[in-house]
């Protein structure tokens, strides 16, 4: 018997409610689809502080954070980035919550030079007022800029390199985080392929150490992101972050929230549509039609503007590997779905948003990234997709692009993949030459740029889930040329798509849908 | 203009340029970024430089009869540069009329040193240190006189100035510049053939500007970047899909 989660419909099943970008779709499915839904909210912490101040005192493989501390040592506080959580969560920020505590730790231990750093690694560097959000007025008002700031990846003079793995990985970091006495980091990990190791050996590391795992040889080999111990990327990040934390005192504290995405008023969005009460139903329905005829903007708005009211569900904090155990059994409660058999197809909608599109547009390339990328690897154990089937997703694949956020990808979508989708020939040909250069970099360092080795890593993302697809049909892009540039086919409905779809699938072929957002893992077996 | 060749001429110039580049022949590169320098790598215009030489003349009384000539041009040069960029210019260095090559030689050190070098925005060295990194020929390429180009060109690093040049006559400036006057459409022009003659394939090429009035010379090279830019230039940047850079490192 199948898990109440997953729902198989029948003829007189609702049609399916699915995001299309920032547009909601609707479309029928044929009798005999499985739909796998999420889980609903875990039951937030009653009190965060207080898990916070017994975490930070039950440290798991280490000593109590009071006992780290000494008068006048140096510490620095990592911090994730703006990618995490998506959408942002509402204010207090966990992060927040945990910085607060412990900068009241360190003032009463006489530790007064405390330097945060926002571990931005080669993402975009963080605005004030979106630091703001994550750290809160008071510390915000207390620290930035001068001692709150973003990472920067490119500053040479401060990144040090402190070695190579035995697999020849070059481990270089942020100055201020290897000279520190004391490196704190403040996580919040959003899915499973989130913290652990990554966050001190990636977030504060650059193009040097970056291009050690994110290359097309090493993202073939991960099956899938969200299962970190069939990853060869997390793998990867975990020997270079052994490498790092032999020479740091690293103290790591990670949460993890729950899927309360939407708040009350959207709700219904995680909903199996055959259970919308009447009220619900009408909601859903002018929701699709006001989405479908405001301005883009306006759509963004709709959905970015709006922080999530995430709760809490756990903080554990003490030595970077104990830690991390805590935190992923935490988000496989929240995320795993257990499904029985791969699909022939699978279908899925696209959502607006991807960790790379903060407060900006989901660009063509970010779609990919959601496509092959994450949607496809949301799964542990085997695919949940049959090596070779089909995925059928929905979304506009508008060539629009934030100009000043992803500029270096508006040049590697229109130039650079025009020439070749292959992974190994953009990693061999074109992306050193690419990733350093000076004006992209200086965008990067001084703007709030992608760094120019971003949109690489963007494309490697996809590429276990390319190897593994036999074909992506898009349902409702606005154009040709994007789908054809990725490598995909279109069709101008989910019909006309199920149809394509059939033509390379066995007979009855197995249709899954996979109902996102809010998040969903689906643990597959045979 | 002032370009490799030119160097040549001038044991000065040679001298700025030994200390920034490697021998021509052990050299090979790959590319060239030209840079605008007024409000793209300083924060100046041609106007402070001008105004600081008119300030130090041989006497007060001569340095008042020359900034008030100044400033009777003031509603010309205004309407000028509504105009055209290489009008503004001609009519700019109209001001060092009668003032002597050595007193501007001897005194452009002092001049770069306290407009200049002052000037100059934070990341501008660093850009211009990555591109020497990456290969790159580093040309300042500016309607600003030659003398201070140099003297900022061995300061950052660059490899090639493209500059006005003061036409000088029995030792004094007559206030006309040589030909080519470097502006607007012509920068292009001098970019697509200081490429030629050094190899660079246009399309591996980086341009630097922060003024619309560039817009023809941002269009010739395969890697056009808008710094600091003016609304109308960033307009077009964004459109165009080119870098918006700041090089100021207060940006937050």
């Amino acid at each position: 018997m199948s898990h109440p989660l997953v729902v198989t419909l029948d003829r007189k099943s609702a049609p399916r409610t699915l995001f299309s970008g920032d547009r909601l779709v609707t479309v029928d499915l044929p009798a005999g689809t499985r739909c796998i839904y999420p889980r609903s909210p875990l039951e937030p912490l009653k009190d965060v502080d207080a898990a916070i101040r017994y975490a930070l005192n039950h440290p798991y493989g280490s000593e109590p954070l009071h006992a780290k501390l000494r008068p006048g040592m140096k510490v620095v506080i990592g911090i994730d980035d703006i990618s995490l959580p998506l959408p942002p969560m509402r204010r207090p920020d966990v992060r927040e919550r945990v910085l607060t505590v412990v900068l009241q730790m360190l003032s009463d231990h006489g530790v007064d030079d405390v330097t945060m750093i926002i571990a931005t690694s080669v993402h975009r560097r963080m605005t004030g007022e979106e630091i703001r959000h994550i750290v809160g007025d008071r510390i915000f008002n207390a620290y930035y800029p001068n001692r709150l700031f973003n990472h920067d990846a490119e500053d040479e003079a401060n990144m040090v390199e402190l070695g190579k793995t035995e697999f020849g990985e070059v481990v270089e970091l942020n100055r201020y985080a290897v000279e520190s006495d004391l490196l704190i980091y403040v996580n919040l990990n959003l899915v499973p392929m989130d913290g652990g190791h990554k966050s001190v050996s990636v977030g504060f590391c650059g193009y040097k150490s970056l291009r050690a795992h994110h290359n097309p040889s090493t993202m073939r080999k991960c099956h899938s992101y969200m299962d970190p111990s069939s990853s060869a990327l997390a793998t990867s990040v975990e020997r270079m972050g052994r490498l790092a934390n032999k020479h740091l005192n690293v103290f790591t504290i990670e949460t993890t929230i729950n899927n309360r995405m939407f708040d009350r008023p959207l709700e219904f969005l995680a909903k199996n549509e055959d259970d919308l009460s009447g009220l619900e139903a009408a909601a859903l329905k002018a929701l699709t039609v006001t989405l479908a005829n405001v301005p883009q903007p306006a759509r963004q708005a709709i959905f970015q503007r709006v922080p999530s009211p995430y709760g809490v569900t756990g903080v554990f904090a003490g030595a970077t590997e104990a830690v991390h155990e805590h935190t992923l059994s935490r988000c496989y409660e929240q995320y795993l779905v257990p499904v029985k058999g791969q699909a022939d197809i699978l279908v899925t909608g696209v959502p607006y948003i991807s960790p790379y599109n903060v407060n900006s547009f989901l660009n063509p390339l970010l779609v990919q990234v959601m496509v092959n990328g994450y949607l496809f690897n949301m799964y542990k154990g085997a695919p949940l997709l049959k090596k070779g089937g089909t995925m059928i997703v929905t979304h506009p694949c508008t060539d629009q692009f934030d100009k000043e956020h992803h500029a270096p990808y508006i040049e590697f979508v229109h130039n650079l993949l025009p020439e070749t989708r292959d992974a190994m020939e953009l990693h061999k040909r074109f992306e050193a030459k690419f990733a350093s250069n000076p004006a992209y970099i200086q965008a990067y360092r001084t703007g709030h740029a992608y760094h120019p080795a971003h949109p690489f890593f963007m494309w490697y993302w996809g590429e276990a889930g390319r190897q593994h697809t036999g074909r992506v049909i898009v349902v409702g892009a606005d154009n040709e040329y994007i789908p054809k540039l990725m490598g995909w086919e279109t069709a101008r409905s989910m019909p006309e798509a199920l149809e394509m779809a059939k033509d390379t699938a066995p007979p009855s072929p197995e249709i899954t849908l996979m109902h996102m957002p809010p998040i969903v893992m689906a643990e597959v077996t045979a | 203009m002032i370009g490799a060749s030119s160097y040549d001429l001038l044991g000065f110039f040679e001298s700025a340029l030994d200390r920034t580049k490697a021998p021509r022949e052990e050299r090979v590169a790959v590319a060239a970024s030209y840079f605008d320098v007024d409000g793209t790598l300083v924060r100046t215009n041609l106007v402070h430089p001008t105004l600081w030489y008119l300030m130090h003349q041989r006497s007060p009384m001569r340095s008042l009869q020359k900034l008030a000539k100044a400033a009777l041009r003031a509603p010309r040069l205004v309407l000028a540069e509504m105009q055209d960029r290489r009008i503004f210019n001609e009519l700019l260095f109209e001001a060092y009329e009668g003032i002597s090559h050595d007193r501007l030689m001897i005194l452009a050190d002092d001049a770069f040193a306290d407009i200049l070098k002052k000037a100059l925005y934070p990341h501008a060295r660093p850009l211009i240190e990555r591109c020497r990194r990456e290969g790159h020929d580093v040309v300042l390429i500016s309607g600003a006189l030659d003398f201070l180009m140099t003297r900022l060109a061995d300061h950052l690093g660059a490899t090639h100035v493209i500059a006005n040049r003061l036409e000088i006559k029995d030792g004094f400036a007559t206030g006309r510049l040589l030909r080519p006057v470097v502006a607007g459409p012509e920068k292009a022009r001098l970019i697509r053939e200081h490429a030629r003659e050094h190899g660079h394939r246009l399309d591996d090429c980086f341009a630097y500007s922060d003024s619309y009035s560039d817009v023809p010379m941002l269009s010739v090279v395969g890697h056009p970047a808008a710094v600091n830019p003016d609304s109308k230039l960033e307009r077009l940047a964004r459109t165009y899909g080119w870098p918006v850079l700041s090089l100021d490192s207060t940006a937050t």
